[in-house]
């Protein structure tokens, strides 16, 4: 291909002039740019507000999206469903057996519960969602793992809030709109969740790694204790998270933990409940919502 | 003679050529220069469509039009738009502020100065040049985005990377298609 004859000015010294200053306006940009990036990498919440009404006004098109999506996966679902429908029959007889007996364990560990936590002086108390909203898009060309959500502070949604499914915990608010939200997944690379073995006090935090896998560190270094399966849960330290959500469960057992996968797979997470934080004091605390790194 | 045959076929009414206006009907200034801004705005908006990638997956739409329209029409947009145009893809793409505006902003230049050195452009110089665009885009890309990102962990670019470079031609045809489009001729008066 030929070269473009448009770099050749001549001797116009109107198209000199008008090529010098877009060269000019173009290495002002990338210095603006420098300045803008430093600053934001400095204090990552500077653009929270533009970033949020930019979310704010294309939350009607996510929405749409998001419903097209749930749709498709049923569709999908449905038609795949045929294919292994009887051993996925077989199956399901022999995991409801099993559910039978974990559900009557549970409730013996229920009571159990009570009884010592009456004893404690504890009051039992049922957190209720500030909202149920959607998942509407993720940050998915980028290595940070962002999602966003399509309620706001018009919904009760505040900076901290975790956000779960019914499968486990998904991440937690990062920015707030007025009518989407910003949701630091549990597989960002700034994400530390505190978590704990569901069997016993192995205690550990959950990184994130940006590749849809956890990295278990555990806290009490030693022997690892760690078995490929084991589930970890939320432990309610930092305030944050409430005790008891499953996170993750250990896939690769590693000299000083373990990698994990997160329960709740955010790709085939379609309704999310945004829970308050756990201990309201937590709340202020949180003022940087980011503290295992720079956003 | 070429140039009197040239000036025969712009005199002539009835000519059927792809450029310039015939009788009633002449290219539109707004969409000749909103098309390649709007493709590039639709590129920076692939956050929004309801995938939730649990790694970096999907390409860099909006730098790869940016790219596409630099190489299919050269001087078509300035080379400062990156200014405006990054700060638009800055706002949903996840990465901290300011980045798209300082990439997109050398990525203008830095075509400049490749065209300057090399003009005499082919296919496979034009996707190696962007090829490389891409693949500096991405590195600094995750450099700067923060977090705890470990040098080890530049490996999960790479099925990003090959899957953007393997769709960069196909992003040059959905632009020359667009180019058609920005210069449709549409009915004019006068």
């Amino acid at each position: 291909m030929a070269p473009p004859t448009n770099r050749r000015t001549g001797h116009s010294k109107k198209a000199q002039f008008s090529a010098f200053t877009g060269y000019l306006m173009a290495a002002l940009g990338a210095l603006v740019g420098a300045g803008l990036l430093a600053f934001s990498i400095w204090k990552p919440n500077a653009m929270a507000s533009l970033r949020a009404e930019a979310t704010d006004l294309t939350v009607p098109a996510g929405k749409v999206g998001a419903a097209a999506r749930s749709d498709s996966q049923g569709v999908i679902e449905s038609v795949a469903g045929y294919f292994d429908a009887a051993n996925k029959n077989a199956r399901l007889k022999r995991e409801m057996e099993e559910a039978r007996v974990r559900l009557a364990e549970a409730k013996a560990i229920e009571a159990e519960n009570a009884r010592l936590k009456a004893l404690l002086g504890l009051r039992e108390e049922e957190v209720k969602p500030i909202a149920f909203a959607r998942l509407i898009g993720s940050s998915s060309a980028s290595t940070r793992r962002f999602a966003y959500l399509s309620a706001g502070s018009d919904d009760g949604v505040k900076p901290g809030m975790p956000i779960r499914s019914p499968m486990g915990l998904v991440g937690r608010v990062l920015e707030a709109g007025d009518g989407s939200a910003r949701v630091m997944l549990l597989t960002d690379t700034a994400s530390m969740v505190p978590v704990r073995r569901n069997t016993d006090n192995v205690v550990a935090f959950a990184e994130g790694r940006a590749d849809g896998t956890l990295r278990l560190r555990l806290i009490n270094l030693g022997i690892n204790p760690l078995k490929k399966g084991d589930v970890f849960v939320t432990s309610g330290a930092g305030g944050i998270f409430r005790p008891g959500i499953a996170v993750a469960v250990v896939e690769k057992v590693t000299h000083d933990g373990a990698l994990a996968l997160p329960l709740a797979n955010p790709a085939a997470t379609i309704h999310v409940a945004v829970d308050p934080v756990w201990v309201p004091q937590a709340a202020d605390v949180i003022a940087q919502p980011a503290p295992g790194g720079p956003q | 003679m070429m140039v009197e045959r040239r000036e025969g076929a712009r005199m002539s009414p009835t000519h059927r050529d792809s450029f310039g206006k015939t009788i009633n009907r002449d290219h539109s200034v707004i969409l000749a220069h909103a098309v390649p801004l709007l493709t590039i705005l639709l590129g920076s908006l692939t956050p929004i469509l309801p995938i939730i990638a649990s790694g970096p997956v999907m390409p860099p739409f909006g730098f790869m039009f940016l790219l596409a329209w630099r190489i299919v029409r050269p001087g078509l947009m300035p080379p400062w738009i990156g200014l405006p145009l990054g700060a638009f893809d800055d706002l949903f793409s996840g990465q901290p502020f300011g980045n798209a505006i300082l990439l997109w902003s050398v990525a203008m230049l830095a075509m400049d100065a490749i065209e300057a050195r090399f003009p005499w452009r082919s296919f496979w110089q034009d996707w190696a040049t962007a090829s490389g665009m891409i693949a500096a885009y991405l590195v600094l890309g995750a450099i700067v985005a923060g977090g705890n990102f470990e040098p080890q962990r530049f490996l999960l670019l790479i099925p990003q990377l090959a899957f953007s470079i393997l769709l960069f031609p196909i992003v040059g045809r959905i632009v020359a298609f667009f180019d058609r489009v920005r210069l449709f001729r549409i009915k004019v008066i006068g």
